[in-house]
């Protein structure tokens, strides 16, 4: 018979830590040029959304948004290992995805501020960053959907035989929806190249994972019923992270079908800007954040030679952009109220009747 | 003249626009080795091979995402869900994401892709294989839902929904499968135009609005009132989104007399969106009020005589007609 804890206990879990800094990573073979461009997306995405928490608290981001602190290695990692006509396929969490493709940072926070000016024209908004054009098809927020249209774009490139790639990133909870076993499924049995990336941040939202998956490596653990490889990586390990997504990124650009990497990385803050979570244990948040993806990104390329004058570069450049971006977003107009009415359809307007 | 069936007209109208364009591909479960459970796409692995026909598991969602990222990414899918009672295990790909990506993203976004489905009772399968969901369909923004009664709309609304640049949820009705129809002599292809609906007959005292087999029903119903003295015009409404007001209201203008047969349950069906635009529109041209003949609210019943009960049929309109008309 199963005993059920106590309504004090219920929820209660064990601190999860992470694993130490791998020394060795500073020795994998990656060019510095692509190490400082890690180092700059990092810094980007960091400096972007703690601006973007700023701005909410001053309100003028209104509904909801879903930050990326504490998991910019990941974005970076994949980003740096992906080509521009590579497609990325995020979630509601997808400010540093769309960030790291290139999207310029001004029409993000437009986009946030629900202005004119932003990336959809204020019709997206936080949740559903997209921008063609520097291949991210899109930001998802229904749990799990992307997977499976992340595919589709997959089978375009089989079909066509360009050797793109398409990359779906999620979270732990996703490990839990059907559509997530479905996507992997169906990816490997029809050969395409997708790569499936779990940012495993511990909480599916304000629940720990747990909690409600029955093995330890939500993403990875399944990996087996789908035929394919369980990779696990150090999230919070920029070099890691790119290591992991070239091989998986070349193999599926060369035919060699699907991959399914787990990402394990911490957000520093709640799942949303609604959410303080106060759910994790004291400990743990305080190792993981001791474990801050970027300062020891910062240390290791001190180590390697890179001039400290360089990173302050960087970081002074980053911050100019993130004033100036905020500046465009917060001057642009509201949107014109018939925008309401256009881009159902392909036509650019809303009729459906003659 | 030339016959041809609901079901072969399904598979000509998928081998006319792959012909036609390389970029049309299209997946389903059992489509292709099977030819599909209602063999109505028999034939076309063997045209088109594995490259472009393509079997997938049963995975409704995998099957819905693959054809809209594919449609997203250049390409013309045409997915194919067996039975639109599945529709309820995919409707996110549909609601939330197909219909919505293209408005959310400010026209970034395109999805030219067709999702065809068996839709509709008369089968005797029971509750959860004989929905009639072309009013789930239309009450999305952003999908455009098409449901043809014939062969030669089968072919000519497929290749207009193949060829339109939306998103398009083409409703079957698989008692119409085994339906034979004259195919007029045509060279070149065979393309119709979404939202334009059909006079099937013309008539001077009621206006009968009907979509998919309610179409031929109403048909007969029409010869029977013809019998009473009544002369009915039927209209097949073909398209539900974009809709063909005028056609209605033009009708409705000359016969002041409006039904609708609707094979959807009562509540909220097709019907009820223009009883309403007609009670708005063209309230000065009604001489009665517009009645609605509808499968009654309640999940279909398997035996077939309950089964048959339910649905509107021919002697049900015919009655419920000509009952209104004589008041």
């Amino acid at each position: 018979m199963t005993t059920m804890p106590s309504y004090e206990e219920y929820g209660n879990h064990n601190p999860v830590f992470p694993q130490p800094v791998n020394e060795a990573n500073a020795s994998l073979p990656i060019d510095q040029e692509t190490r400082l461009r890690m180092y700059r997306l990092q810094q980007e995405i960091r400096l972007f959304e703690k601006r973007a928490y700023d701005l909410f608290l001053k309100g003028l981001v209104k509904g909801t948004s879903h930050l990326s602190l504490g998991q910019e290695a990941v974005a970076a990692g994949f980003a740096a290992a992906m080509n521009p006509k590579d497609w990325t396929f995020a979630t509601y969490r997808g400010h540093a995805h769309t960030l790291a493709r290139g999207v310029p940072m001004a029409p993000v926070m437009a986009e946030l501020l629900g202005r004119a000016n932003g990336l959809l024209g204020g019709k997206g908004g936080s949740m559903h960053l997209t921008s063609v054009e520097h291949g991210v098809m899109g930001s998802y927020a229904i749990i799990g959907a992307h997977l499976c249209v992340a595919n589709g774009a997959a089978w375009t490139a089989q079909y066509n035989d360009t050797g793109q790639v398409a990359v779906a990133f999620f979270g732990d909870g996703t490990t839990n929806i059907g559509a997530f076993h479905e996507a992997v499924n169906f990816a490997k049995v029809w050969n395409l190249p997708t790569v499936f990336v779990c940012e495993n941040n511990l909480y599916m939202e304000y629940t720990s994972i747990s909690h409600v998956a029955p093995v330890p490596n939500p993403a990875a653990d399944r990996a087996s019923a789908y035929g394919l490889e369980s990779v696990v990586v150090d999230g919070n390990d920029a070099d890691a992270v790119y290591v992991a997504a070239r091989q998986a990124i070349d193999r599926a650009r060369s035919g060699g079908g699907p991959a399914l990497i787990e990402a394990q990385t911490y957000r520093h803050g709640g799942h949303s800007r609604a959410d303080p979570g106060k759910y994790r244990p004291e400990e743990e948040v305080k190792a993981w954040l001791d474990r801050d993806p970027i300062p020891m990104y910062h240390q290791r390329l001190l180590q390697l030679g890179v001039d400290e004058g360089q990173l302050s570069t960087i970081v002074a450049d980053t911050v100019t952009a993130v004033d100036l971006a905020t500046d465009d977003a917060t001057a642009g107009p509201l949107p014109d109220l018939r925008t309401i009415y256009t881009d159902v359809w392909a036509d650019g307007g809303s009729s459906w009747r003659n | 003249m030339a016959q041809l069936t609901y079901r072969d007209a399904v598979s000509m109208g998928i081998a006319q626009e792959m012909r036609r364009d390389p970029r049309v591909v299209f997946l389903g479960e059992d489509v292709a080795g099977a030819g599909g459970v209602f063999k109505a796409t028999t034939g076309l692995l063997e045209e088109f091979g594995p490259k472009r026909i393509r079997d997938t598991p049963i995975s409704e969602q995998a099957i819905l995402g693959a054809a809209m990222g594919a449609a997203m990414t250049g390409l013309r899918p045409i997915a194919e869900i067996m039975f639109s009672d599945f529709l309820a295990v995919c409707w996110d790909l549909i609601a939330n994401e197909i219909a919505k990506s293209r408005y959310m993203t400010a026209g970034q976004l395109a999805f030219p892709l067709v999702i065809r489905t068996a839709n509709g009772g008369g089968s005797r399968f029971g509750a959860q294989h004989s929905q009639s969901l072309e009013n789930w369909a239309m009450a999305i923004p952003g999908i455009k839902v098409v449901a043809p009664s014939t062969a030669y709309d089968t072919v000519g609304l497929l290749a207009a929904a193949v060829r339109d640049p939306d998103p398009v949820v083409f409703f079957e009705h698989k008692s119409c499968y085994p339906m034979k129809f004259d195919m007029p002599e045509q060279s070149g292809d065979i393309i119709e135009k979404l939202g334009e609906a059909k006079i099937v007959r013309s008539g001077s005292d009621v206006t009968i609005v009907a979509l998919g087999l309610m179409v031929h029903r109403a048909l007969d119903a029409a010869e029977r009132l013809a019998a009473d003295g009544i002369d009915a015009e039927v209209i097949d409404l073909r398209s539900l989104v974009p809709l063909d007001t005028n056609a209605i209201l033009t009708s409705v203008s000359k016969t002041g007399r409006m039904f609708t047969v609707e094979e959807n349950p009562r509540l909220c069906g097709w019907g009820a969106e223009i009883a309403s635009i007609v009670a708005e529109e063209a309230f000065w041209d009604l001489d009665a009020p517009v009645i609605r003949i509808t499968t009654p609210h309640v999940p279909l019943p398997s035996a077939d005589s309950l089964e048959d009960a339910t649905i509107p049929s021919a002697s049900r309109i015919h009655e419920t007609i000509r009952d209104q008309a004589n008041r």
